[in-house]
């Protein structure tokens, strides 16, 4: 794995090996082993609970008291329905993980009685709390980053664009996800999956289609966060997925490949074969995210650590994830996760980046696809950016294309 | 296959196995992977199936050990179809219901009874099926306090006039003017009045009256310990001591091998470190009891068992670590029964001093039970690695307790096992037997490893050996004919029990309707 300045640029489970999947319908969850675990970072669950939450990305934090309020200032409004704790050493020796009950009134929330109405106001997606810890709101972080992308809107004040998007910028931009329950099966093989002793993460595919890779530092915060993963969301795509397959294929090998043993220890190398041809697969699932490049943008560092966030080259061709990582300074992946885009997801953050590539300007952008203006306008209206182009450019478009 | 079956007898062949396997190891409570509706659903199928097709043996399985609930169900099926129309069938099936009538614990008896008369299951066999049965109950006072309500029932559908003082007490109960002979009966009534009355009746019964009267827990605890049956005893231990009750002393070793080994694993890891020996003691008694009960003094050769502790084995809300329990009850009854025996469990056992190891080297010796203690059900189901090193090994049996949900990596055992029969062990010198403890009611059975190794559903650990000696015809490579034998041959065995000598009723004969020895409580 590359490094710069403790940044990812490609990914690889470098020091995770993928042990044999254990399916439960069209969801295959894959472990994660991790062969050497060291204890200078540790992570543990606060639980929220509300399931919405109101983060305050920039100023003050929000208050309930009448004469403060709300800040005025940007905010991300999510599902939030629980938080992780980062604890760290910088010298390496070991930190306990902290319990969830001692620290839960870091964050404030905006109503004290009916928790399924109310919202949580949060400050910041990362948030310093101690001298060594950290909260950050899981997923929350790479989906912050993929809504941000040109959040500012044009910057020449081209006259093709309405006037709220050189005022506000793409304000309010938002993307839908899918909670875990929505995902047919997904809740039985979380209840049913065998937690390995060793088990640092897992891979989570539907239909075959990698969902979510989700690594922790130590088998003990796996334990206690594995049963989170209900709670987090998922691409739309992953949902589609698991209410149109049923089952998935065996992944094993052809009865070609067996041997004709001579003894007890040609089984025994067989088996081992076996083990082997089972981490190959784990790493064909993820062939479309692992060894690819990754831009990364650094969130915080900690000591030898770097809480980044990441996003894959957002080609419409290939399969996109984003996601947040803390990495060591060896680059070793200490935490970790991912989320699927869907299409039209990567389809509008790529408009976008064209866009910007070209400052904005639309013949130009259009050019660069081989395309009429008036196709790309079309385009930018179908992706959900009829907002940002002033009405005579729409008229003009609609009118030409007849 | 060392003999040509028609196609018909390998249907029939299979059907049974299938059936007598599902009856072994079915409860209808819900399982790990499955839920109880399902379970029901799926095993009452298989029972209206057999019994549409092969009435006959389906009446002899129930001379085949299978459990409880399957031996209630196959009488509650053979009731409602009416009695067979040959008469020695008929007298065979008749004798068959009233002895495993009298096998079964009462509770579940009078459950039975209550179901066939919702199901308006009233016809002559029934009612004689219910007379016999109470004629033969040793003490049907107690019966008559106990589960008053059933008795009532009973009579009133079979249409019995009850002995002595007995259809009073259960019609009438305690407004029953002027008192009853009967002592306990009398008690009863009293215990209404009086709260000392109530340490005289069983302790189900009388906590109903401790509540009524408000008598403390701790000091009802103390004074009705001498009437707790075992079962109760075990199961009001922590409640004795969390409320200072004394005198509820129980015999660990004396309690039921599976039913112990639920109770050690559900002890703090603490306790069962501190209290190690004791608990050892207790399963060793409990074991020879178990040895002893079962009436076969076989012994095994060399046996490794490979036992599974992986996370599936905590089993359900209703059935919580009953397959760990009875992986460390088999364990027990190996240990004891074959003349050289080693445990592999899988993952591997923390050590007594609390560090995790695994010991999955071949020379790795048989943890012990101090060690087998500490199990719990935790990690990924890896079975081939164990497999290997039992296989390596060369024991006469390997016996494989599992739940069949093979994950790391899915099919090793299978295909280990495949391939050792066909290129190392053509002539089958190792045995190797899966014994599951879960029913798998999509599949009609418990969840098999795969087509080369005969699984065997397994309740209660103490049928084990019964269950390895149906094994052979579970891979299907014993004939129909030796499988019909081999019940025939058990039918006896079951019989015995009309004829134990301390029964006076002997020649009792439900099945033609007219028998002296019920004619007491007849109407």
């Amino acid at each position: 794995m590359k490094v710069t300045t403790g940044l990812l640029q490609t990914l690889s489970l470098q020091g995770l090996v993928p042990a044999p999947p254990q399916q439960c319908g069209a969801v295959r969850l894959l472990p994660l082993l991790r062969s050497q675990v060291r204890d200078d970072l540790r992570l543990s669950l606060r639980r929220y609970g509300e399931a919405i939450g109101m983060v305050a990305l920039e100023g003050e934090p929000d208050s309930l008291r009448a004469d403060r309020g709300i800040v005025p200032g940007l905010k991300y409004i999510g599902y939030v329905p629980h938080g992780l704790v980062v604890s760290y050493s910088e010298d390496g020796s070991p930190v306990a993980a902290l319990g969830t009950q001692l620290h839960s009134q870091g964050d404030a929330r905006a109503d004290g009685h009916a928790a399924a109405r109310c919202v949580r106001l949060l400050h910041r997606m990362v948030k310093r709390e101690g001298e060594r810890t950290l909260r950050l709101l899981p997923m929350h972080l790479a989906m912050e980053g993929l809504l941000s992308l040109h959040f500012g809107g044009p910057d020449i004040a081209w006259s093709e664009y309405s006037r709220r998007a050189i005022r506000y910028g793409l304000d309010p931009r938002s993307e839908s996800a899918v909670p875990g329950r929505a995902i047919a099966n997904l809740e039985e093989a979380l209840r049913v999956f065998e937690i390995h002793d060793a088990q640092c993460g897992v891979m989570i595919c539907v239909a075959d289609a990698l969902a979510s890779i989700f690594v922790v530092p130590n088998p003990s915060d796996y334990r206690a966060l594995h049963r989170s993963l209900i709670e987090d969301f998922y691409g739309e795509l992953i949902a589609q997925y698991s209410q149109q397959y049923r089952s998935v294929l065996s992944l094993g090998r052809s009865e070609s490949s067996l041997p004709v043993p001579r003894s007890v220890a040609d089984l025994r190398r067989w088996l081992s074969d076996e083990r082997a041809h089972w981490a190959d697969v784990g790493q064909v699932l993820a062939g479309g995210f692992l060894g690819r490049g990754l831009r990364a943008e650094r969130l915080y560092r900690m000591g030898p650590f770097v809480l980044q966030r990441f996003v894959t080259s957002l080609q419409i061709s290939d399969e996109n994830h984003i996601g947040e990582a803390i990495v060591r300074e060896d680059g070793t992946v200490e935490y970790m996760k991912s989320f699927r885009l869907s299409d039209k997801q990567v389809k509008r953050a790529y408009l976008l980046q064209v866009l910007a590539a070209h400052h904005w300007n639309l013949d130009a952008a259009a050019a660069s696809q081989r395309q009429t203006r008036d196709q790309w306008v079309e385009r930018l209206r179908n992706a959900g950016f009829e907002y940002l182009l002033s009405d005579a450019v729409l008229r003009a478009a609609r009118k030409r294309s007849g | 296959m060392q003999q040509a079956m028609s196609a018909a007898e390998r249907v029939a062949q299979e059907d049974l196995v299938l059936f007598i396997n599902a009856c072994f190891a079915c409860t209808g409570q819900s399982e790990f992977y499955g839920a109880s509706e399902r379970q029901s659903v799926s095993i009452r199928f298989v029972h209206e199936y057999i019994l549409g097709n092969y009435r006959r043996l389906y009446a002899r399985t129930l001379s085949a050990g299978v459990n409880h609930f399957n031996q209630a169900l196959i009488i509650q099926n053979l009731l409602r179809m009416g009695a067979p129309r040959d008469p020695q069938q008929r007298r065979e099936e008749g004798q068959l219901i009233l002895a495993a009538l009298l096998g079964l614990p009462p509770q579940r008896v009078y459950h039975l009874f209550r179901d066939l008369r919702q199901l308006r299951c009233n016809n002559r066999r029934t009612r004689a099926v219910m007379a016999a049965y109470l004629a033969r109950r040793p003490d049907l006072h107690f019966d008559a306090v106990k589960y008053r309500a059933h008795v009532r029932a009973v009579a009133a559908h079979a249409h019995l006039r009850l002995p002595g003082e007995v259809g009073a007490f259960v019609f009438i109960g305690a407004k029953q003017r002027g008192g009853y002979t009967t002592p306990l009966f009398e008690s009863v009534r009293r215990a209404h009045y009086a709260a000392d009355a109530v340490y005289d009746l069983p302790y189900s019964i009388a906590q109903g009256f401790a509540r009524k009267h408000r008598i403390p827990q701790d000091v009802f605890l103390s004074r009705i310990a001498g009437r707790l049956t075992g079962s109760e005893a075990l199961r009001l231990l922590d409640t004795a001591e969390r409320v200072g009750a004394t005198g509820i002393d129980v015999d660990l070793s004396r309690a039921p091998l599976t039913k112990l080994c639920l109770y050690l694993l559900d002890r703090p890891l603490s306790e069962r470190r501190e209290r190690a020996l004791e608990f050892v003691a207790a399963l060793r008694g409990s074991t020879q009891r178990a040895i002893a009960r079962s009436g076969r003094n076989q012994r095994l050769g060399r046996v490794i068992a490979i036992l599974d502790r992986s996370y599936s084995a905590s089993g359900s809300e209703e059935k919580r670590r009953r397959p760990l329990a009875v992986a460390l009850a088999a364990s027990q009854i190996l240990r004891a029964v074959a003349s050289d025996y080693r445990a592999i469990w899988t993952p591997g056992l923390p050590d007594i001093v609390g560090t995790a190891s695994e010991n999955s080297g071949d020379a790795a010796p048989d943890p012990g039970p101090e060690r087998e203690l500490l199990a719990s059900a935790q990690g990924q189901t890896a079975l081939g690695e164990p497999l290997l090193s039992a296989l390596s090994a060369q024991p006469d049996l390997i016996v494989i307790v599992s739940d069949g949900f093979e994950n790391d990596p899915q099919g090793a055992c299978e295909t280990i096992v495949r391939l050792f029969r066909q290129h190392l062990d053509r002539k089958r010198a190792i045995s190797i037997v899966h014994a599951n403890p879960v029913f798998d009611s999509d599949r009609l059975m418990p969840r098999s490893l795969g087509p080369s190794i005969a699984t065997l559903g397994l309740r209660d650990a103490e049928d084990l050996l019964t269950m390895i000696g149906f094994a052979r015809f579970a891979d299907g490579s014993a004939p129909l004919s030796e499988l019909e034998q081999y019940l025939e041959a058990r039918v006896p065995r079951l019989l015995r029990r009309l004829t134990r000598p301390d029964r006076s009723v002997a020649e009792s004969d439900p099945g033609t309707a007219a028998s002296a020895g019920a004619a007491e409580v007849r109407s």
